[in-house]
C-alpha cells in the first residue's frame, strides 16, 4: 500500500517562502488584512519560521548574524492527535496515510486545533475573502469525496482547514492514469510546494516502497521528526542541518 | 400544632408564587436588560464568524470555555451535595435541596449554551449524535453532560411532584386557568396515597446513589478534554480530581448566594432557610478550601520543579509572567475567603479597643492592599526598580494581614454576610482558577510564536449574558414552585415532633 512521505532538507531549504505561495495558490488559502494576520490568523497550510521559535531569531553581532529557519506543511502523523479527538469524524487519515479534512463535516469546535503539538490546523474565523483579481486565479480543481468537498474547495466561515498533501493532484494523476489505460505510479505526484521548491529541498514519495527517494533519504543519518518526544509519530521527515 | 404550623407554611411558600408584584417585574427588567447586549452581539458573531473574538492561533478558546468549565462545576453542588445530605440523612438540608437541584439544572443549561456558542458551526451541532466518535473526548463530555443534565431534571422532578400535586390543589381561584392545568398535569395525577410516597423515597434515593457517579464523571471528562492533549501545562493527572473539588466548592459559592438571593426575595423564607445551615454547610466549605489549596499546591509544585522545559514557561507565565495577577489573585481570594469563614470562629463578640481589631483598620488596609495589588499588576514601567518592588510586595503583605485581622471582629456578628462575601470571593477566584488552567497553556505553544488574548466586547456581553441567563431561570422558576420544598420541611416537622426533639 502507497504510504506519502515528504523529506525536507533543511540543509538546502534557503527560506524563499516558495512553498507557503505555491501552496496558498493551489488550495485556494483566503487572505487575511495584515492586522488580522498580526493577531494570529494568517492561514498558512505550509508555514516558514525561525527556528527556534520562542528565541529571537538573530543570533550574534552585525554582520555575523545566524538563524536557523524551518518549513513546516502537516507533519500527516501515524498517531494524529488531532483524528483522535475529532467528534464527528471530520479529519480522518485514508488509506495512503494522507490526513484529510472535511470541511461539510466540521463542526468548528476547534478541538483538533488544540491537540495538534504542531499548530498546522487553522480556524476560518470569518467568511474567506479574495481581492478582485485574486478571486479570479483560484484553483478550480474539486475534490468531492461521498458528495463533500476537500482539498482546495473554498472553505466556508467556521471550519477548521489544514495542509493535505495536495490530495486533489493525486486525484488527478489517478484519473489520467486510468484514462491512458496504465497503473498509475507513484512518482507522477508530487504537492505543490515539492514542485515549486527553489532549493529543492523537498522530496515526496511512497516511504512503502524501497527504492524511492523518500525511503532512501529516511535511512539517512540526519532523519529526524519535528518534536519526537509527541508521541504522534510525524511522517514528514527532516534532514537536518549540519 | 403541626396542623396549624403546616398551614402557615404553605401560605407563606405558596402566596407569593401567585404575586407578581413590581420588585418581580423590576427584577425581569433588569435582567433583561442585562442579557440582552450578550445576545445581539451574539447574533452578530453568528452572522460574520468567530472572529469577532479575540481567539487567534494558537489560542484557538477562550472565554466561552473557561465559562463552560466554570458552570459545570458550579452545577455540581446542587444536585451532588443534596444526594449526599440525603443518603447521610442529614435533617438540615431539607429547606436547600429545592434551590440546590434547581441550581444544577441550569448550571448545565448554561454550560451547554457555552458550547455551542464556541463552536463555529453550531448549525451542524446534529452531527455529534449523527457521528459521533465515542473515542473522541469531547464526545465523552457530551455525552455526560446529557445524562447528568437529564438526571438532575429528574431529581428535581421526583422531589417537585409533591409539591405539584399541593399547588394543583391548593390554587387560589384567582390563579389563572393554564397555571392550573400546569400543575395538573405536571403533577401526574399524585394522590400522595402510601404506594405513591413508598415509591417516590425510593425513587429518590435510587436517583441520588446514581447522581453523585455521574456529576463526579463529568467533572473528570472535562478535565480530559485538556490532559488527553499533549500540550505543555496540561498533561498531568491531577486535573480529574482537581476539576472535581473546585466543582464543589465554588457549587457550594453558587449556593450559598442564591440562598441568600432566596431569602433576601422571599423574606418568609428566613424562617426556613436559617443561620444552622449557613453554619453547616460552612463547615464543608472550610474543607473544601483546603482540599483545593492542597491540589493547586500539588499542581504548582510540581510543574516548577519537574524540569521540563516546555512546561517551564507556562508556569512562569502563571507564577511571574503575564498571567500572574489572575494566578496570585485568585490565591489571595481564596486565602481571604478560608480567613472570612475560619477567623470569626476564634474571636470573642465582645467589642475590643486594639486599634488591629476594628473595622476602619480593616477596611482602611483593604482598601490600600487593592490599590498596591492593582499597582504591581499593571507593571508601569515607573515601578520597574526590583527594590521598589519589593518593598511594594511586602507592603501589600503587611496591609493584606491587617485587612483580614481587622474585619474579623465584624464579621464574627454577620454570620450570613461573610458566608456571602466568602462564596463571591470563591465563585470569582474559581473562574480566574479555570481561567489559569487554559489560557497560559493556549498562549505559550510549541510550535507558534507566544501569543496573548484579552476576551473583547462580544466574549464579555456573551459571559455577563449567560449568568443574566442563570438568574433569569432561577427568578422564573420559582415563580411557578416554591424555593422550599414544601413537603420535605413538613416532613422534617414531623420528624423532629415524633422523635421530641
Amino acid at each position: 500500500m502507497t504510504d506519502w512521505c515528504m523529506v525536507i532538507d533543511l540543509e538546502k531549504c534557503v527560506a524563499c517562502q516558495g512553498c507557503s505561495i505555491a501552496c496558498r495558490m493551489e488550495n485556494n488559502t483566503p487572505v487575511v488584512s495584515p492586522e488580522e494576520a498580526k493577531n494570529g490568523r494568517a492561514i498558512r497550510w505550509n508555514d516558514v519560521f525561525p527556528l527556534p521559535v520562542h528565541i529571537a531569531p538573530d543570533q550574534g553581532e552585525y554582520p555575523n548574524v545566524k538563524t536557523h529557519y524551518s518549513t513546516r506543511p502537516c507533519m500527516h502523523c501515524k498517531n494524529a492527535p488531532c483524528v483522535k479527538v475529532c467528534p464527528v469524524q471530520a479529519t480522518y487519515i485514508d488509506e495512503e496515510g494522507i490526513v484529510r479534512q472535511n470541511y461539510d463535516r466540521c463542526i468548528g469546535c476547534r478541538f483538533c486545533t488544540m491537540a495538534c503539538p504542531y499548530g498546522v490546523r487553522y480556524f476560518n474565523w470569518f467568511e474567506p475573502q479574495w481581492e478582485e483579481t485574486l478571486a479570479e486565479y483560484r484553483n478550480p480543481d474539486q475534490l468531492s469525496v461521498n458528495g463533500s468537498l476537500e482539498g482546495p474547495a473554498v472553505r466556508p466561515v467556521g471550519v477548521v482547514e489544514k495542509c493535505t498533501y495536495c490530495v486533489h493532484r493525486l486525484e488527478k494523476a489517478k484519473a489520467r492514469a486510468k484514462a491512458e489505460g496504465r497503473d498509475f505510479r507513484a512518482d507522477e505526484y508530487v504537492p505543490a510546494c515539492v514542485q515549486t521548491c527553489t532549493g529543492k529541498a523537498r522530496f515526496f514519495g511512497d516511504l512503502d516502497d524501497p527504492n524511492s527517494t523518500v525511503s532512501q533519504l529516511s535511512k539517512s543519518l540526519r532523519a529526524t521528526h519535528l518534536l519526537e518526544d509527541s508521541g504522534a509519530h510525524p511522517k514528514t521527515l527532516y534532514l537536518a542541518e549540519g | 400544632m403541626q396542623q396549624t404550623l403546616t398551614l402557615h407554611d404553605r401560605d407563606e411558600l405558596l402566596t407569593p408564587l401567585y404575586q407578581f408584584d413590581r420588585k418581580f417585574w423590576t427584577t425581569i427588567a433588569a435582567l433583561v436588560l442585562v442579557i440582552a447586549p450578550g445576545i445581539l452581539l451574539y447574533i452578530r458573531q453568528l452572522v460574520l464568524g468567530l472572529g469577532v473574538t479575540d481567539l487567534n492561533r494558537p489560542v484557538f478558546w477562550g472565554a466561552y470555555l473557561v465559562n463552560f468549565i466554570f458552570l459545570i462545576g458550579v452545577s455540581m453542588a446542587g444536585t451532588v451535595i443534596s444526594a449526599t445530605l440525603l443518603l447521610l440523612k442529614v435533617n438540615w438540608r431539607r429547606p436547600i435541596t429545592r434551590i440546590a437541584e434547581s441550581l444544577t439544572v441550569f448550571g448545565l443549561m448554561t454550560a451547554g449554551l457555552q458550547i455551542i456558542m464556541d463552536m463555529g458551526r453550531p448549525d451542524r451541532l446534529v452531527f455529534t449524535l449523527l457521528y459521533g466518535r465515542l473515542q473522541a473526548p469531547l464526545m465523552w463530555d457530551i455525552a455526560s453532560l446529557t445524562l447528568y443534565l437529564l438526571t438532575a431534571i429528574f431529581a428535581l422532578y421526583l422531589q417537585l411532584l409533591p409539591d405539584i400535586a399541593l399547588l394543583r390543589d391548593t390554587a387560589p381561584a384567582t390563579a389563572p386557568e393554564w397555571r392550573k392545568k400546569l400543575y395538573t398535569i405536571l403533577s401526574l395525577n399524585w394522590r400522595g396515597n402510601k404506594e405513591q410516597w413508598t415509591r417516590l423515597e425510593k425513587a429518590m434515593l435510587v436517583v441520588s446513589i446514581f447522581i453523585i457517579p455521574i456529576g463526579i464523571s463529568l467533572h473528570t471528562v472535562t478535565s480530559w478534554l485538556f490532559s488527553t492533549t499533549v500540550q505543555p501545562g496540561w498533561k498531568s493527572t491531577i486535573l480529574g480530581p482537581y476539576f472535581v473539588v473546585g466543582a464543589i466548592y465554588s457549587g457550594i459559592g453558587l449556593l450559598f448566594i442564591a440562598t441568600t438571593f432566596a431569602r433576601y426575595y422571599n423574606k418568609h423564607l428566613k424562617e426556613y432557610i436559617t443561620e444552622k445551615f449557613y453554619e453547616n454547610l460552612g463547615w464543608f466549605f472550610i474543607v473544601m478550601s483546603g482540599v483545593w489549596f492542597y491540589f493547586t499546591l500539588n499542581e504548582t509544585l510540581v510543574a516548577t520543579t519537574e524540569q521540563e522545559t516546555l512546561e517551564f514557561p507556562v508556569v512562569a507565565a502563571k507564577l511571574f509572567g503575564e498571567f500572574a495577577p489572575a494566578f496570585w489573585g485568585m490565591n489571595l481570594l481564596m486565602i481571604a475567603a478560608t480567613w472570612i469563614l475560619v477567623a470569626p470562629k476564634f474571636v470573642s463578640d465582645k467589642p475590643s479597643r486594639n486599634l488591629f481589631l476594628q473595622t476602619t483598620t480593616g477596611l482602611a488596609a483593604t482598601a490600600i492592599s487593592v490599590v498596591i495589588f492593582a499597582l504591581l499588576s499593571l507593571r508601569l514601567p515607573a515601578l520597574s526598580d526590583p527594590n521598589l518592588q519589593t518593598g511594594l510586595l511586602l507592603a501589600f503583605f503587611l496591609f493584606f494581614l491587617l485587612a483580614l485581622l481587622g474585619v474579623t471582629k465584624w464579621l464574627k456578628t454577620r454570620l450570613i454576610t461573610a458566608t456571602v462575601i466568602a462564596s463571591a470571593f470563591v465563585l470569582f477566584g474559581m473562574w480566574l482558577e479555570r481561567w489559569n488552567v487554559l489560557m497560559p497553556t493556549l498562549t505559550h505553544a510549541r510550535l507558534a510564536p507566544y501569543t496573548t488574548y484579552h476576551p473583547t466586547v462580544t466574549e464579555i456581553a456573551v459571559t455577563i449574558s449567560t449568568f443574566g441567563i442563570l438568574t433569569l431561570m432561577f427568578v422564573v422558576f420559582y415563580k411557578f414552585f416554591p424555593s422550599v420544598s414544601v413537603w420535605e420541611v413538613e416532613e422534617g416537622r414531623a420528624l423532629e415532633q415524633g422523635s421530641g426533639d
